[in-house]
């Protein structure tokens, strides 16, 4: 028996999770419309490499992987595409995205395919690129591209892989069901990850108590394999990320790292399950485990959905009653997010569609005072003070928040479910969050225009600096010419002072005004210097620019970049160029 | 199909603010009770016209602010400010002393400051303090515990009581007297055993002072209810008690004239129970964070005794949570916890420093 850690705060909501295991996992007809989104994941969306009309086969790639962070969509049955445009998606704020839509055609015809059964001899390379070409992003909620996840190059090796099994949301037992029927294939899958990974000397499967018929199913399975599978005392959320980290080695990941950086990888259960597909059987990521809960549907159960399947139809199947249904959310309880259309389709991370009834979930009441009671900071597994986020996120007072850590929150809900004021935390640091990050993003774009503005400030300064330093060299020039002569003109007409308009006078005011327009070598060579500066000053700044936002822009933006950095150098170098002509000329006037 | 858009959680607690304040009014039934028994009709009068006077103010200012007036009003906590103001007033107090503190309480300490939530100041205590420094007189004035009053004499009625509050008619010879605290303060020369010897509120005590040790025992059964209930946590009161129990045993001085008296007395007497357990744990104007609370628990401790010992004033819970008050928010600035992930704590002003 392993020993576990004890995370601060948590709260023990309702459960709830029983009513969907009655059943085993069932499958749904195959719907008449799926509509797959292009991005299900963190990252670039995919990009669609099928036209409208393209007859397709169940597991063909329908949209490749756009650059490094990006996965790319198969076909999750047979069929032909029928539109690849916007469609509303599941997303908390409701919106619309490119989606591929498939008219299904019934017959559920695969592609031809083929797995490797002796994954212990691929490479782990030639693995990650079976994962990464399946499709596959975590399935526990955030949809990071796992292939990324178990890519080389860490820092350092990775010695312990956790396998997250808690499934700590209320209502959702898709991997708990998953666990039950499937244990054999996910133990493969936490084998194929575990040779990927060069055998971490730990490998542990993390998962909360309350499931004993999973943890059941798995013991013998894991039995001379070095997994241990290590289940501890149920409390939301000890299935974040963090928070197992800490329950299952005693280690708090440091602020701002990655589980890599610790040398540690997290993957979720039912990650490792399709990981297991699509090396041993070659399957694309095509469908998951969701589960269907709630008493306004007359069904409990979870179903081997199909990606893009829409939730009406799982709702169809589930004797639904609208009526009786107070909110429909995409995920459990906790953090999953309400659903204003049922036409939305399931997506990799779509764990499960809860539609409760008012009994179960009645609509919030109106929020109360805070009254600093403190049963949120509690409840806080982060040890952050909820109340004081809650206070200075009214008062926008930004460095408070961040001094508050307001970024080490993990919005998993603990604060607000148990205020007794109904105050929606979360909303309010969400929204703070975001208000941050855009203030930042302003502050760079405003430090970088100042920059701009100054040196531009400067360069005019120096240019009525320099135009002045002219007029008097010439102004100079003019009354040491007039002195000259009125002296001549003195030593012949003496008294009369300088004939105005003379001949000699002229010619002499002239010869001034060349010679202060004769500018000396000195000055040029010094004129070219500035110019270079100005020139390796403006190479730097795009240099700049392109270093910053190569990470997160569009390849035409770069493109665009890269164009105003090669300019740029040009220019240096003709400044350049024409510095050494006139330095050469120079010297050689000088001999 | 068109579904509520709605953010997460989605499920609550069954804990909401109006069941929290009316906990509290339950747990203040044993100190109630006692103060009752001890000392006759007077509390349980105070309580209700203080309930009915702050209801009425709560509700008028909250019709000036154009608020909704009975869903404000249903979170009990003008009701919790006016029962704890009652059961802080001498039993017996004028009708006016009772009704000009409630009226300040909600109108000034609260409501002028934006209502719930948003108060620095404990309500109850200003009110109190206010109606200690304005009316001297009527509020030292205590009445003596049942087991002490002469033979013959009883504590008034609940008609006469209410003759006495409401008619300004003076409570019978022997029915007012001293506590235990005015004891100690006003007995300069007497060494502690002979206080003990010749005051009948000591010598036939059960351990700390007759009559109050029932009280706070009563407000002790309630704090630990709440606390057993997650009201509250310990941090507060545990800081303050301890910080009493400290102070009087540093200063116990070995019982000489110059004692402030023992440990036993300075958290049986007076409001420390009251204070440690309905006082100083009103969140809106304590520390918030649990090291904080210590903090300002242990601050409230110190100057209870300072007061008591060295100041003007036999008790001093309503002065210490004030000046509590006061320190509360510089103490939240350095009482941050420690992160996850973080290695250290941070401060709540370090970013406005740099």
């Amino acid at each position: 028996m392993r020993s576990t850690w004890v995370t601060p705060g948590g709260v023990h909501p309702p459960e709830n999770k029983h009513q969907s295991v009655t059943m085993p996992i069932g499958s749904l007809p195959i719907p008449e419309k799926l509509l797959v989104p292009l991005s299900q994941h963190i990252g670039a969306p995919a990009k669609a490499c099928v036209k409208v009309g393209t007859k397709v086969l169940k597991g063909q790639k329908i949209a490749d992987a756009t650059g490094a962070v990006s996965v790319p969509m198969h076909a999750p049955t047979s069929g032909t595409v029928t539109a690849i445009e916007d469609r509303p998606i599941a997303h908390s704020s409701g919106m619309s995205a490119p989606c591929i839509e498939i008219t299904t055609d019934g017959k559920d015809t695969w592609i031809e395919h083929k797995g490797v059964v002796d994954f212990e001899h691929a490479s782990p390379q030639a693995l990650t690129k079976t994962i990464a070409d399946a499709g596959i992003a975590g399935m526990g909620g955030a949809g990071f591209p796992s292939a990324i996840k178990l890519s080389p190059g860490h820092r350092r090796p990775i010695n312990t892989l956790i396998i997250n099994a808690t499934e700590c949301e209320p209502y959702i037992t898709a991997d708990d069901s998953a666990i039950r029927e499937r244990a054999a294939e996910i133990i493969t899958g936490i084998g194929i990850l575990s040779h990927i990974l060069g055998n971490p000397v730990n490998i542990l499967i993390g998962i909360e108590d309350n499931k004993p018929e999973a943890i059941a199913a798995l013991e013998p399975h894991v039995a001379d394999t070095g997994i241990s599978v290590v289940s501890f005392p149920t409390k939301y959320p000890s299935g974040g990320e963090k928070q197992l980290i800490y329950i299952l080695t005693g280690k708090e990941l440091p602020s701002g790292q990655l589980p890599a950086d610790a040398g540690m990888v997290c993957i979720n259960i039912g990650t490792t399950y399709a990981i297991k597909r699509a090396v041993v059987d070659g399957e694309p990521l095509i469908s998951r485990v969701t589960t269907m809960t709630g008493n306004a549907c007359g069904i409990n159960r979870n179903y081997e959905t199909l990606i893009g399947t829409p939730v009406s139809h799982m709702l169809a199947h589930s004797e639904f009653n609208e009526h009786a249904c107070s909110r429909l959310v995409m995920g459990g309880p906790m953090m999953g997010f309400s659903l204003t259309s049922a036409e939305v389709p399931i997506v990799k991370t779509t764990n499960c569609i809860l539609a409760p009834s008012y009994s179960e979930i009645p609509d919030d009441e109106p929020a109360q005072a805070c009254i600093r009671c403190g049963m949120c900071a509690e409840a806080c597994p982060a040890s952050l003070l909820p109340q004081q986020l809650f206070w200075y996120s009214q008062a926008e007072d930004h460095d408070r928040l961040e001094a508050h850590n307001l970024f080490d929150c993990i919005e998993c809900g603990a604060c607000s479910y148990v205020c007794p004021s109904n105050i929606p935390l979360v909303q309010y640091y969400r929204s703070s969050k975001g208000e941050i990050l855009k203030a930042r993003e302003e502050k760079v774009k405003s430090d970088h225009a100042r920059e701009r503005f100054e040196f531009h400030q400067q360069r005019m300064e120096q240019a009525e600096k320099d135009k002045e330093a002219k007029r008097a060299a010439r102004r100079e020039a003019a009354e040491k010419a007039k002195a000259t002569v009125a002296a001549n003109s003195g030593t012949e007409k003496e008294g009369t002072g300088p004939v105005p308009g003379s001949a000699a006078d002229i010619i002499a005011a002239a010869q001034a005004r060349a010679a202060a327009k004769q500018v000396s070598p000195e000055e040029q060579q010094a004129k070219f210097e500035r110019s270079i500066a100005g020139a390796e000053m403006r190479v730097q700044m795009a240099t700049d620019k392109l270093a910053e936002t190569n990470a997160k822009q569009t390849e035409d933006q770069k493109n665009i970049l890269n164009a105003a950095l090669e300019g740029a150098k040009q220019k240096l170098e003709q400044a350049q160029a024409r510095l050494a002509e006139h330095v050469k000329k120079h010297s050689e006037q000088v001999k | 199909m068109a579904f509520k858009q709605i953010t997460s959680p989605h499920a609550h607690a069954a804990q909401n603010t109006s069941k929290v304040m009316q906990l509290v009014l339950w747990a203040t039934v044993p100190g109630l009770a006692a103060l009752t028994i001890q000392f006759g009709w007077g509390s349980l009068i105070n309580v209700v016209l203080a309930v009915v006077t702050a209801v009425a103010c709560e509700a008028a200012i909250l019709k000036l602010r154009k608020r909704p007036v009975a869903f404000y009003l249903q979170d009990y906590s003008a009701v919790v400010t006016a029962v704890l103001l009652g059961l802080a007033l001498p039993p017996l107090a004028a009708w006016w002393v009772v009704v000009v503190g409630s009226m300040f309480s909600i109108i000034i300490a609260k409501q002028l400051y934006g209502g719930l939530g948003y108060n620095p100041f404990n309500p109850a205590m200003v009110g109190y303090v206010v109606l200690l420094i304005s009316f001297p007189i009527q509020m030292t004035t205590w009445i003596t515990p049942l087991s002490l009053l002469p033979d013959g004499v009883s504590h008034p009625g609940i008609i006469e009581s209410l003759g006495i509050v409401f008619g300004g008619y003076s409570p019978a010879d022997g029915v007012t007297g001293a506590t235990p605290l005015d004891v100690f303060k006003h007995s300069s020369g007497l060494v502690v055993d002979q206080i003990y010897e010749s005051n009948p509120l000591f010598s036939q005590a059960a351990f700390a002072g007759v009559g109050w040790e029932w009280v706070n025992l009563g407000f002790l059964a309630g704090g630990i209810v709440l606390l057993a209930t997650r009201i509250f946590t310990w941090h507060g009161p545990v800081a303050m008690l301890a910080a009493i129990a400290v102070m009087s045993l540093l200063f116990w001085d070995g019982g000489s004239s110059e004692s402030p008296g023992s440990p036993l007395m300075h958290l049986f007497s007076g409001a420390s129970m009251m204070g440690a357990f309905f006082i100083l744990t009103d969140p809106v104007s304590s520390a918030v964070s649990n090291r904080g609370r210590l903090i300002y628990g242990a601050l409230i401790g110190v100057l209870v005794y300072i007061i008591r010992a060295w100041g003007n004033y036999p008790d001093a819970v309503a002065f210490a949570v004030l000046i509590a008050n006061f320190a509360a928010p510089f103490i939240d600035n350095y009482t941050l916890p420690r992160t996850y992930g973080h290695t250290d704590r941070r401060r709540a002003t370090e970013k406005e420093e740099d």
